[in-house]
């Protein structure tokens, strides 16, 4: 008997050993229903001729070719070339400045970062709102520098279709600066002290210990950095319909406006689901190679 | 020539903790002087106030005839070696070790051919082309004393170089270590936990505690003279035995009458300290005894000052040179150190012979040496 | 964030590193002033009635504070056709983000610890393909989301976008869930294992108790993400079930009657108070969760 475990004594074992597996299995059924099979529903939608409500006849990539024929889909995919280069990188260095500035022994240095930080708490609605009012030239800093008296001062780029996009890097860049900053910081903070105590023994300035010791050490975390901030730009569309609302007209477009656009306000499913596989798949260029990296060396 | 050091009323606090409490140390030039302590007793802040990586709160700090409390590292002619050698894990082997010489503005023959000499020396010349990450500990080790040798400081800082290496490599890079010594004939501070590495390196060893100097002194005087319990009990593994009890006079002369032990053990004392102790009757004391000093009766040659007890065995830990035997005397636990066919089983008895000439006598109370 | 050893280094003294000092400082407060500058006006305009406003300019600060745009923004502006202000879409909010953020941290908890714990054969995949779903641009679900939501007869209500926010909330979960347990000795789960503990009693007699640190900074990160969120919000519901920043786009963008700005600014500062309370209360734990979001172990 004893070398004979009964049934029920064998199912509870086999139980507790597949436990872990029977506690994924659903939240992973889950992740694959609601994100991969909702990927390749929205990528066949986009070879059918679906215009307002989905249809499941399949014509192949015509839908695609109509998107690359809309002169609206190269304006959002201009802006968000202009708009991500433009964000990524002065974030970017007002993150690195402000990182190594708060490196110096700073005593107030936890209220600053409190301070720098705060907007990553604000919905992009919001930064909108505030930054709407701000450059609203009837009324925002073109007034104020008019009443300050000058005369002549013109700073009307929201309204203006050639330079409402940079108006966008403004405000965007408000909110997220900090949260490179903090990147950064912790970065420099993870930097080993005696590193720090050997470049001043070997007389390094503080000047080329950064640039020379500090900066290339924290190389990766540049890398994630521009990952993260490329990944907050591509999927940027609140503080477009907030600051814009995608105009004037449509010039300050993007590719995720152009989508929910052509979606829910076009009736062009078919198109509107073509763009968003587009964007899904810049995301996967930029994405994948990334997080196999991260991981392989985060894995055992 | 190498510059000496002079550390004078030396005090350094961290917000209201005081970690230097005031210390005085005088360490010639081309000497080998090693800090020792436990952990926290304030030997790194120590070291850190020589090399400037930490500001003096007050007293004053010298290299050479200079006042250089205010001095940065760079221009205190020191170089430094780390715990965790703290290589640049960016730069290659070659650019690690020329980097100071590069911040110097040095020139670039001049920095090739220095590199080229302690590359070659520490054998690391095949590896110059490499990164830290690249290396084992020991090359790492071997790098990060390149990169303090190449410029030929005056000084050489070492903080606890060696303990992140195993146990072996640990041995022969000691020796390494002492041999540059020997060659280069600059003044070294090397702080360390461990007391053997200041037994084996130093010409001289500051035993430090709670941010004062406890003694200052060659290491044949620290271990055969320690000036008080702390330094006794830190110097020497296994540690001293320390026996409390009183003094007492038996037929004339002065006994040391361990607590809690049966009437017929009492330790003579030789003549020479109980000289000393005439006024002391009665007084509570330390008797301290190093494990070589306890050996199986009749082993050694006959001398004088000899002492014969029985005990029963309670442990025996052999170590291979020798055997450790533990044994209590009231209550407390000795170790004696035997030769190892001269060990018997834990439960048997067993006769001891203690060398009283080597002992030590310490006030119980302030712990100094009498 | 971790203070340095290095601050006692004695460096050069005299009038370059005064100098030095002073412009460090300089600049550091500048850019306090540039992150500052909005919030100052957003609220000295709420403070302002509207005449105020047309008379003076962005920076003057208020003469006659007053709080009646406050008032109107929470409870009388017009949100589309109704006039109710912000207060109902308030409540939708939190009905929202309380239930999915408890569901998605609890969930990413359980998911994470299974995944890092009870390592089985193909947990690293299971783990780096639920992370993908943190990564994709939700403009990629949103139709056959929409579609779905129809189905299940919760379009357009709250409880769908709980579930959306759970589903698309749990990847990040789990990653920092995952980030979290990587860290804890399996030294500390063996002895359990052991001691005969299985895989529910160690999770939440040993594990969770651990967890705290990660808990915060879960919930707060995802309150955060949840309550901000617009685009979910503005797909999904429709009039009455919005979420609190869809009615401010709304409110701002009426565009009928009167421009308000003072009751657009109240709007705004009320809609971002929540999110603002919690990171000026624990603004150290907000920070924790930016860093674990850079994906790094």
């Amino acid at each position: 008997m004893a070398d004979t475990p009964s049934l029920r004594l064998r199912t509870e074992r086999w139980l507790e050993r597949r436990l872990p597996q029977i506690v994924v299995l659903p939240l992973f059924a889950l992740s694959l229903f609601f994100v991969y099979g909702f990927i390749v529903w929205t990528a066949y939608i986009s070879m059918t001729p679906s215009r307002i409500m989905p249809v499941y006849d399949f014509i192949g990539f015509s839908q695609y070719d109509r998107l690359w024929a809309t002169p609206r889909w190269y304006v959002a995919i201009k802006n968000l070339f202009i708009f991500s280069s433009l964000f990524i990188a002065i974030s970017m260095v007002i993150g690195i400045l402000l990182a190594i500035l708060l490196d110096q022994r700073v005593r107030a240095e936890g209220l600053i970062r409190t301070i720098y930080l705060y907007p990553m708490a604000l919905s992009f609605i919001v930064t909108g709102t505030v930054w709407k009012w701000i450059l609203n030239p009837g009324l925002g800093i073109e007034r104020y520098m008019r009443e300050m008296g000058f005369e002549n001062f013109t700073f009307d780029w929201l309204v203006n279709s050639d330079y409402a996009i940079y108006t966008l890097v403004i405000a965007a860049v408000w909110q997220s600066s900090g949260y490179a900053m903090a990147l950064f910081l912790a970065g420099l903070r993870s930097v080993d002290d005696e590193i720090l105590k050997a470049a001043a023994v070997d007389g390094a300035s503080p000047w080329k210990t950064y640039t020379s010791i500090v900066l290339p050490i924290l190389r990766p975390v540049f890398l994630s950095t521009v990952i993260i901030l490329a990944h907050l730009a591509i999927k940027s569309f609140d503080l477009v319909v907030a600051l814009t609302g995608g105009g004037p007209g449509y010039a300050t477009d993007m590719p995720a406006t152009f989508m929910y656009a052509f979606a829910f306000q076009r009736s062009e499913l078919g198109v509107a689901a073509a763009s968003a596989t587009m964007m899904l798949m810049t995301i996967i260029a930029i994405i994948v190679p990334y997080l196999y990296s991260e991981l392989r060396k985060t894995g055992r | 020539m190498a510059s000496g050091i002079r550390l004078s009323k030396l005090r350094k606090t961290f917000g209201s903790t005081e970690v230097i409490k005031g210390v005085d140390l005088t360490i010639e030039p081309g000497e080998f002087v090693v800090l020792v302590g436990p952990s926290g007793c304030g030997k790194s802040t120590l070291l850190n106030l020589i090399a400037g990586l930490e500001t003096v709160t007050s007293g004053e700090v010298r290299i050479g005839e200079a006042l250089v409390n205010d001095t940065p590292p760079r221009d205190r002619d020191i170089a430094m070696v780390f715990q965790s050698y703290a290589l640049y894990p960016t730069k290659t082997v070659h650019e690690n070790i020329t980097f100071g010489m590069q911040t110097r503005r040095i020139p670039h023959e001049a920095q090739q051919a220095a590199l080229k000499e302690f590359s070659k020396l520490l054998q690391i010349d095949h590896l110059l082309a490499r990164k830290p990450g690249q290396l084992s500990g020991g090359q790492r080790q071997r790098v990060a004393m390149g990169r303090a040798l190449v410029r030929k400081p005056e000084v050489f800082l070492f903080d606890e170089p060696l303990s992140n290496l195993d146990a072996k490599l640990r041995i022969s890079m000691r020796t390494e270590i002492k041999k540059l010594h020997q060659r280069l004939g600059k003044t070294v501070v090397y702080v360390t936990h461990d007391q053997i590495e200041a037994m084996t390196l130093a010409s001289r060893i500051a035993v430090m505690d709670n941010g004062h100097i406890r003694q200052f002194g060659p290491p044949g005087e620290i271990y055969e003279h320690p000036v008080d319990l702390f330094v006794a009990g830190f110097m020497g593994s296994p540690p001293m035995n320390m026996l409390p009890g009183r003094l007492r006079r038996r037929d004339g002369s002065l006994v040391f009458e361990p607590h809690g032990a049966e009437a017929e053990l009492h330790f003579p004392l030789p003549s020479e300290i109980s000289d000393r102790l005439d006024a002391r009757e009665g007084a509570e004391l330390v008797l301290g005894m190093r494990p070589e000093a306890i050996f199986a009766a009749g082993t050694e040659l006959p001398g004088p000052n000899r002492f014969v007890f029985e005990k029963t065995v309670e442990v025996v830990e052999p170590t291979g040179p020798d055997t450790m035997i533990v044994f209590s005397i009231g209550e407390t636990e000795l170790i004696a150190r035997v030769r190892p066919e001269d060990a018997r089983e834990a439960g048997t008895r067993f006769r001891f012979e203690v060398d009283l000439s080597k002992a030590k006598i310490f006030d119980a109370k302030s712990g100094q040496s009498l | 964030m971790r203070q340095r050893s290095i601050g006692g280094i004695v460096r050069p003294k005299g009038w370059h590193n005064v100098l030095m000092r002073g412009s460090l400082f300089l600049v550091l407060g500048l850019f306090c002033l540039y992150y500052l500058f909005p919030l100052i006006v957003m609220a000295s305009t709420s403070l302002k009635s509207l005449a105020e406003i047309r008379e003076g300019t962005l920076l003057s600060l208020p003469r006659a504070i007053t709080f009646e745009a406050w008032g109107k923004a929470w409870d009388s502006a017009c949100v589309g056709v109704r006039c109710d202000g912000l207060k109902p879409f308030m409540w939708n909010s939190v009905a929202m983000a309380v239930p999915a953020v408890l569901l998605s941290t609890t969930l990413g908890a359980i998911n994470g610890y299974a995944l890092t714990k009870w390592r089985f054969p193909g947990a690293d995949w299971i783990f780096a393909m639920i992370l993908f779903g943190a990564f994709i641009p939700f403009q990629v679900i949103l139709l056959p989301m929409a579609r779905t939501l129809g189905q299940l007869g919760l379009a357009g209500t709250v409880t769908g976008l709980i579930l959306v926010h759970t589903v698309y909330g749990l990847a990040f979960t789990t990653l920092f869930f995952r980030n979290f347990f990587v860290g804890v000795s399996d030294g500390i789960l063996q002895a359990a294992k052991v001691d005969g503990a299985g895989f529910f009693r160690i999770f939440f007699q040993i594990v969770l108790p651990m967890s705290i640190p990660a808990i915060v900074v879960t919930v707060i990160w995802q309150f955060t993400q949840i309550w901000n969120d617009f685009l979910f919000g503005v797909a999904f519901t429709i009039g009455d079930s919005n979420p609190v920043t869809v009615a401010l786009n709304n409110v701002v963008n009426t565009s009928t009657g009167v421009k308000e700005y003072n009751v657009d600014m109240a709007a705004a500062i009320i809609a971002a108070l929540p999110t603002m309370l919690v990171y000026v209360v624990a603004g150290a734990w907000f920070v924790r969760g930016l860093s674990a979001g850079a994906v790094k172990g």
